[in-house]
């Protein structure tokens, strides 16, 4: 995810990893990791998610912005349930993946490139 | 399928957004909802690394099975193309035409299953959890693509480098796009996208180490997708 600074949003790192903070630590399915010095649940440094949940943190210094990767290690799926995916149609209006709950979906990936 | 209970979702990967897949969208003219994925979030969150690719997602939102190859019928267009220029010989061809010709070669030699992964489609549709290709969840993660540090790193470095892209910052961008295409080479939609960026062809350039037929030719063309695990 793209940072402005090094202060993450809890609602928007879940909404875009699936990584929820609780007064626990930080949890995703079943699995949860304890954070350090916490004072609250709506935002977290970046660079204690990257330590403690083996994310890339990277800076490009001429610009001032971050990117917090995706965590490192097994594999891309750590759940087989559908990621809350939320992606716009050609006139720009979003559709969240979840509406399509009770349907069989065929997902095709594809480009115009 | 569709009267059976198949939704079907189309996702562009197009760091270029709506302006450069509206052409396609809007000859298609879809039924089913037709979105666009600027930031490859299906290479992040998914293990996306190339395309076409299919997901098959359950009534409940639970995935089924991950990407995988997903050609729905085999291209003609290469071959039309062929048939009208057969009357040219070698030496009369320009460079660019010699190098499409090229590709054209590379491009036929690359495996597509689209029979079987329709058929398969079509027994899921009908038959559910109870399908042969209905995979468990378990299984569903163990397939997905693997995320050493490196993958994750090269997500990350793709995710800066199309944000400054968007951002107009197109110098910027390309030393994360470099580095996103030394961490994770695998990743054709971080290479095609990157090397669209800079030449519609994805021809030799001098911004980036590869392009499409080098790179193509250094894997061999049949592993471009790997084979179906049906």
């Amino acid at each position: 995810m793209i940072l402005k600074t090094l202060v993450v949003d809890a609602q928007e790192l879940e909404r875009r990893t699936g990584w929820v903070i609780k007064p626990e630590g930080a949890c995703k399915g079943e699995v949860c990791v304890p954070l350090p010095t916490m004072t609250g649940t709506a935002q977290v440094d970046a660079r204690v998610l990257a330590e403690r949940l083996r994310m890339p943190l990277l800076h490009d210094e001429v610009h001032d912005v971050w990117c917090l990767g995706p965590e490192a290690g097994g594999h891309t799926l750590s759940s087989a349930v559908l990621p809350d995916i939320v992606l716009p149609d050609l006139e720009g209006n979003p559709f969240a993946l979840r509406e399509l709950r009770g349907q069989k979906v065929l997902l095709v990936a594809w480009a115009s490139w | 399928m569709h009267p059976q209970g198949l939704e079907i979702v189309t996702v562009a990967l197009d760091t270029a957004g709506a302006e450069a897949v509206r052409p396609w969208i809007e000859a298609a003219n879809p039924d089913h909802p037709s979105l666009i994925d600027q930031a490859h979030l299906l290479d992040e969150l998914l293990g996306v690394v190339n395309v076409p690719n299919g997901v098959w997602i359950d009534e409940q939102g639970m995935i089924v099975r991950p990407p995988e190859p997903a050609y729905p019928r085999r291209p003609t267009s290469f071959r039309r193309l062929d048939s009208a220029r057969q009357d040219l010989v070698e030496g009369e061809l320009s460079p660019q035409q010699r190098r499409a010709r090229e590709v054209r070669g590379e491009v036929r030699k690359i495996r597509i299953e689209p029979e079987a992964y329709i058929a398969a489609l079509r027994d899921w549709v009908a038959n559910g959890a109870a399908s042969r290709y209905t995979l468990a969840p378990d299984e569903v993660m163990r397939r997905s693509h693997a995320r050493p540090p490196e993958v994750a790193e090269a997500a990350a470095s793709f995710e800066l480098g199309q944000y400054l892209h968007r951002e107009g910052h197109a110098d910027a961008a390309i030393p994360w796009f470099r580095a996103a295409h030394r961490l994770q080479p695998d990743n054709w939609t971080y290479k095609r996208q990157a090397w669209t960026l800079v030449d519609q062809e994805q021809g030799p350039n001098d911004v980036y180490d590869g392009d499409w037929l080098s790179d193509v030719r250094t894997i061999g063309a049949e592993n471009y997708y790997p084979p179906l695990d049906l």
